[in-house]
């Protein structure tokens, strides 16, 4: 224990000493938190709609002066003219057109039905499926209007008969942050303790210290152990700042307890750690590990979850993921915050990340050889 | 006090050690002394616990070097070849941390490290890493000895060094022989050799005599002459044509031959030098050297 205590005094101060860490340590939190949280998101905003109106009548400018009511929808020219449309298309000046044709307004009243086109930019397939039912909504909600103003409204016949009124819960005004800040938190806290921790051990090696500790009675557990607690430490210290931030920038609700998100994110770093030391155990350089652990890194990011729902991935891939660190802890961490799920209801993904914790730090315990 | 048997290592292909045996009495200065390649490290590094030999065993103050590594390691100091401890550490951390680790102060064996680290104790502040070339080698020196090690085993302490500080060196490590640690130290340098009590030769992986350094020389069979003339290169030339020859090498400014029996006379090479118009000949029977030992053994080795 005193071994320990005395390894680790003397990481604390070459951390401390070692000028180049602390932009690590407090702007990376700043950066990826403003920029990544803001600058990732899906949500829809403005999209640009080309309308060609051949029929130039009372009801398409109703339909028109709809669209130019609507947030989503910037309206960015009508015309009557059809060549431009495909043009405007192609070189991404419209994400959407939107064709009234000629006689539109007669048949409407005439044969009491129309027809109108969409056409619609798929390359983004998600933003596409959004900009074609956020503009469906608007049709049908101008479908009801003039039903109900040209016919009056009959009792036989009410326009709408079943209304189903919105409550999103969590998140109750869908703003995205709310979901990206907690994940960038994740990101934040992998990056900071893993790299480092994995260089701080394969340094020893590079610069020959190792072979002088080699020959000293500090047991194996006790230096990996060393090399884990105050990067540890560092990753929690970084959560805090990108919670502070989270709360001053985004004004990000934390319905949970504090206790409960620290204690899981512990967990969780004992296996993201474990693992950054285990692969630097088995590498001779800096540049191994950073490639090693960067491949690691980019599948357990773009698998967690942060972006893309880990329920609409491919069965095998879903089952793959139970191997996944930050899957769990990116569940843990939007659960704690923005539902205040507490210990009880996440203790699988607690013991999951447990288990991984341990089998990592074993694992980088055992292939630390003192002896070649 | 250190005693190998028979130990072969080898890495992948290329074997390092072709089965060693050596004995370090206890209390002695012992010299390793071989050229870059030997096997000088790979042999050290078994001796202390830093890897396993292939094959053969070795113990150091009766524990054995695999299976008692545990005890071992308290007891043997070791300086790698490389400077190996923390640059962004003061010289007073780096001593204080190692020994820490095992366990002990600066303060409770201070008599050992005394003579040494009294010459670093101004700069206790500075980095380990500004410190000057021979300042960074004491101070490597004093965190071997900081847990009072029986065994002391450096591994080419003086390479790279100043003449100045390399004897200075020697000199530390004769004081440290006096307070009775055993002392295994591995060197390029010939003439370092004179300075052990007992020196192992070392080439390729094998051990080619152990002896003192007296004896070493004295076990010299063949009669040893320094030649020089004018032209040196065509001096190799004409010498290695000679039949009487055996072998020419180049030391410094003389030529260093060995003759294959004992009947011609200097006059008569002198004579034969003459003949293949070399001028200012010198032609001196000497008394060989570790150096001359050595060539005459690797030669003997190959054949």
């Amino acid at each position: 224990m005193k071994i320990l205590r005395y390894l680790l005094q003397k990481e604390f101060i070459q951390i401390l000493r070692n000028k180049s860490m602390w932009p690590i340590i407090f702007l990376m939190p700043i950066i990826q938190m403003v920029i990544l949280v803001n600058a990732a998101t899906l949500e829809l905003k403005k999209s640009d709609v080309y309308v060609v109106d051949q029929d130039m009548s009372d009801a398409s400018r109703q339909l028109v002066d709809k669209l130019k009511g609507n947030p989503f929808f910037q309206i960015t020219s009508i015309t009557d003219n059809d060549h431009l449309a495909d043009q405007q298309l192609l070189n991404g000046k419209a994400g959407v057109v939107l064709d009234i044709p000629e006689n539109f307004e007669k048949h409407l009243k005439r044969n009491n039905q129309a027809s109108l086109q969409l056409r619609v930019d798929a390359i983004n397939g998600l933003a596409a499926e959004l900009t074609w039912s956020y503009m469906n909504s608007v049709i049908v909600d101008y479908n009801n209007q003039i039903r109900a103003s040209w016919m009056g409204v009959s009792k036989f016949d009410p326009p709408q008969k079943i209304e189903v009124s919105q409550r999103y819960w969590y998140n109750p005004s869908l703003i995205y942050s709310f979901f990206m800040a907690p994940g960038v938190l994740v990101i934040l806290v992998t990056l900071v303790g893993m790299f480092l921790a994995a260089v701080n051990l394969v340094r020893e090696k590079e610069i020959g210290t190792m072979e002088q500790l080699n020959v000293t009675p500090i047991k194996k557990y006790q230096f990996i152990a060393a090399k884990m607690i105050p990067f540890l430490a560092i990753a929690l210290l970084d959560l805090s700042f990108g919670l502070l931030i989270a709360k001053m920038v985004f004004n990000m609700p934390f319905e949970g307890s504090l206790l409960v998100l620290y204690g899981f994110t512990t967990v969780f770093l004992l296996g993201v750690l474990g693992l950054g030391l285990l692969i630097s155990v088995v590498s001779e350089t800096q540049q191994q590990v950073f490639f090693v652990s960067y491949f690691f890194l980019l599948v357990f990011i773009l698998m967690s979850g942060l972006f893309t729902p880990v329920e609409s991935m491919p069965t095998w891939a879903q089952w793959l993921d139970h191997l996944n660190p930050m899957y769990y802890m990116m569940k843990v961490i939007r659960n704690v915050v923005l539902k205040g799920s507490g210990f009880f209801d996440l203790k699988y993904e607690f013991l999951s990340m447990l288990g991984y914790g341990v089998a990592m730090f074993s694992l980088a315990v055992m292939r630390y050889r003192k002896t070649a | 006090m250190i005693s190998a048997e028979n130990i072969e290592k080898s890495y992948g292909e290329v074997k390092a050690l072709r089965g060693v045996s050596l004995e370090v009495k206890e209390g002695e200065l012992f010299g390793l002394i071989g050229p870059d390649g030997a096997g000088k490290t790979s042999l050290i590094r078994i001796l202390v616990t830093l890897l396993k030999p292939d094959k053969g065993s070795a113990t150091v103050n009766q524990l054995d070097v695999v299976d008692d590594f545990r005890k071992l390691r308290k007891q043997i100091g070791y300086m790698p070849g490389r400077f190996s401890l923390y640059p962004d550490l003061s010289v007073e951390e780096n001593m204080t941390f190692f020994a820490t680790v095992f366990g002990t102060t600066i303060e409770e064996n201070y008599h050992l490290v005394k003579d040494i680290y009294q010459q670093i104790e101004p700069f206790k502040e500075r980095l380990a890493g500004r410190l000057s070339g021979g300042m960074k080698q004491k101070l490597a020196l004093s965190c071997a000895l900081i847990h009072a090690p029986k065994v002391l085993v450096l591994d080419e302490p003086t390479t790279g060094v100043d003449a100045v500080s390399r004897k200075e060196f020697w000199e530390m490590l004769k004081r440290l022989q006096k307070m009775g640690i055993t002392i295994l130290v591995s060197t390029p340098y010939m003439d370092e050799a004179n300075l052990c009590d007992r020196v192992a030769l070392i080439q390729d992986g094998n051990i080619l005599t152990i002896n003192t350094p007296e004896r070493v020389t004295q076990n010299h069979e063949s009669i040893l002459w320094a030649v020089r003339s004018d032209n040196m290169y065509l001096c190799i030339r004409d010498l290695r044509k000679h039949p009487g020859v055996k072998t020419v090498f180049g030391f410094g400014e003389f030529l260093h031959i060995t003759l294959r029996d004992n009947t011609i006379s200097p006059t008569a090479l002198e004579k034969y030098l003459k003949e293949r118009c070399h001028t200012n000949i010198a032609i001196n029977p000497i008394e060989p050297g570790i150096e001359d030992v050595f060539m005459d053994l690797m030669q003997k080795h190959d054949n």
